[in-house]
């Protein structure tokens, strides 16, 4: 068996969650402590990629990153880098689709903060870094991990838009999800239910994890 | 050791308007809840920005919006004590103490004062515990401890035992005087319970829908009450609007009896007197009373009475002890109101 697939969509959702948790929590955080307008308009663009299809998210994508479009065109010119139909293209792609998840977990997690430990701190002459970083994030350690768990989650079962934007060829572009629906529309039903099981295992690992995770918190 | 503060800051149809002064002594707000005690706290202390006005602790100019001088909590050396405590939940005791000292660079210097202070505060044994294990009294001493650790100039307490069990109040409130004593500068105490202020405070600041009604040594106040709101957060329970009729005449409206005062009536707008201030028998202000109602108290009676043959919209009320009422019990009681107990007030 060729575990291309597997390497391939395991890089891709590292990757793009590794990028989320920053970019989500930097959002969460200043979006939290915007006035109500802009909190309640930033809200909507950033949960939007969570509701529309993914086919939607990525003919989006194209619309800018193809090679004849604004910044496709750009980086084609200037870099000579395609930016399209590669393997890490598809990190556009998951990057856009698994943002919400992070974002929204982790300013449900910000948001139940009590500040006035953040308030007693300061009065303490403890610094701002201080603050989000030693009685911020421990206090919400709970929520950010769950939501940086099930965006990679997410991340490894993107399909529409990774299609579409990395397209699938085998040994450069196919992910898991691409190989399953590839292997199918080929009639190979041995393979397709191969990677079928190597996907639920995954995705059964990844939600115990969260479970043990919860408990463990809950006991302590 | 002084503070000053005059600051006024608007929220939506709250206007908060605080000037008041203090020396090294206790002085408490007193007020009901949402009239802006704890949000004059959070001004002083920084957190919170007034509009207007300026904030000078110990000769420091904290806070002043014509020089444009508005100093981050971090350098106020305000020490602000929560309802809840705020206990860092992710830190052990000595983790939480040792954040409090973090203003102190000299590790050596700092790690001495989080000894010095763990040793007062009894905390040895809890150092290892984190805030949730802990019970409240002992919560409250961490976060005191904390609070001293820091440093501060100028001590807020904002309702320091309203999160408690009642029947730990008492203990712990004995235990928090003692520090007050001890501690070299101001203290304001933000609280809406008249007998704590009484036992702790040195003056009272009684504030009433965002401004100051009436300040003064707590004595002073809670003889003279001055204002109806200051009237009733100092435990006068029986207030009614009055209608003069002479320099020291005038009509309890809600009584329907006509009574005479002490003080000249000058513009005060209503008047009253404390449960335990009305004597039984003929006197000054002698009035016959039918009782509408007896309530037992633990340790004492209040008695409803309605003054007879006169207009009478509220009753009054008569605290007296067990042992008096069982002797004077009847439907029908003859009583006076003796002009020095009763309290002319203002309605601000």
């Amino acid at each position: 068996m060729d575990w291309f697939p597997l390497i391939n969509s395991l890089r891709i959702a590292a990757i793009s969650t590794f990028i989320i948790f920053f970019a989500g929590i930097f959002a969460a955080y200043y979006i939290a402590k915007a006035p109500r307008v802009i909190k309640g308009i930033l809200d909507v663009v950033l949960t939007l990629p969570l509701v529309l299809p993914p086919t939607v998210v990525g003919y989006l994508l194209l619309r800018v990153l193809g090679p004849k479009r604004l910044i496709g065109a750009w980086f084609l010119s200037v870099f000579e880098l395609k930016l399209t139909m590669t393997w890490w293209s598809a990190v556009f792609a998951t990057v856009v689709v698994i943002f919400p998840l992070m974002y929204r977990t982790a300013r449900g997690a910000f948001e139940s903060f009590d500040e006035t430990l953040a308030y007693s701190a300061q009065t303490l002459g403890l610094s701002n870094t201080y603050i989000f970083w030693r009685i911020r994030m421990p206090y919400c350690k709970q929520g950010i991990l769950a939501g940086t768990v099930l965006a990679f989650a997410r991340a490894l079962g993107e399909y529409g838009a990774t299609s579409m934007i990395a397209g699938y060829t085998p040994g450069r572009t196919a992910t898991i999800s691409t190989t399953v629906y590839q292997l199918w529309r080929t009639n190979d039903d041995v393979r397709a239910f191969q990677w079928v099981m190597v996907n639920l295992a995954i995705s059964f690992v990844v939600l115990l994890a969260v479970n043990l995770l919860e408990k463990r918190h809950a006991a302590k | 050791m002084s503070v000053y503060v005059d600051i006024e800051k608007r929220l939506g149809s709250f206007f908060l308007k605080v000037r008041l002064e203090a020396e090294n002594e206790t002085m408490a707000l007193l007020g009901a809840s949402g009239c802006g005690k704890s949000m004059t706290l959070k001004c002083i202390a920084g957190i919170e920005k007034p509009d207007r006005g300026c904030i000078v602790v110990d000769g420091v100019t904290l806070f002043d919006s014509e020089n444009h001088i508005d100093l981050p909590p971090q350098e106020r050396r305000v020490g602000l004590m929560f309802q809840n405590y705020a206990l860092f939940p992710n830190m052990t005791v000595l983790q939480n103490i040792r954040a409090g000292a973090s203003r102190e660079k000299n590790r050596t210097v700092r790690e001495a004062k989080v000894r010095q202070v763990m040793d007062r505060f009894e905390l040895a044994e809890l150092a290892g515990h984190y805030p949730a294990q802990l019970s409240g009294g002992q919560q409250q001493r961490v976060a005191l401890a904390r609070i001293l650790v820091s440093d501060p100039r100028l001590l807020l307490l904002d309702e320091p035992f309203s999160a408690l069990d009642s029947h730990l109040r008492f203990r712990l409130e004995q235990d928090v005087r003692k520090v007050l004593r001890s501690f070299e500068g101001t203290t304001l105490l933000v609280s809406h319970d008249r007998d704590e202020v009484f036992r702790m405070a040195d003056s009272v600041v009684v504030m009433n829908h965002g401004s100051v009604d009436v300040c003064g040594r707590k004595k002073e106040v809670f003889a003279h009450p001055k204002t109806k709101a200051a009237a009733i957060l100092t435990g006068c329970k029986n207030i009614s609007p009055l209608k003069p009729c002479g320099d020291n005449t005038a009509i309890a409206l809600d009584w329907g009896i006509k009574l005479t005062t002490a003080e000249p009536i000058g513009h005060a707008t209503h008047l009253g007197i404390r449960m335990h201030d009305i004597c039984h028998g003929a006197g000054e202000n002698s009035v016959s009373c039918r009782v509408v109602e007896e309530l037992e108290n633990p340790f004492s009676y209040t008695v409803m009475l309605c003054p007879k043959e006169a207009d009478c919209k509220v009753p009054i009320g008569w605290e007296l002890d067990k042992e008096t009422w069982h002797t004077l019990r009847a439907e029908e009681l003859l009583i006076h109101l003796p002009p020095q107990a009763i309290v002319l007030l203002e309605d601000k």
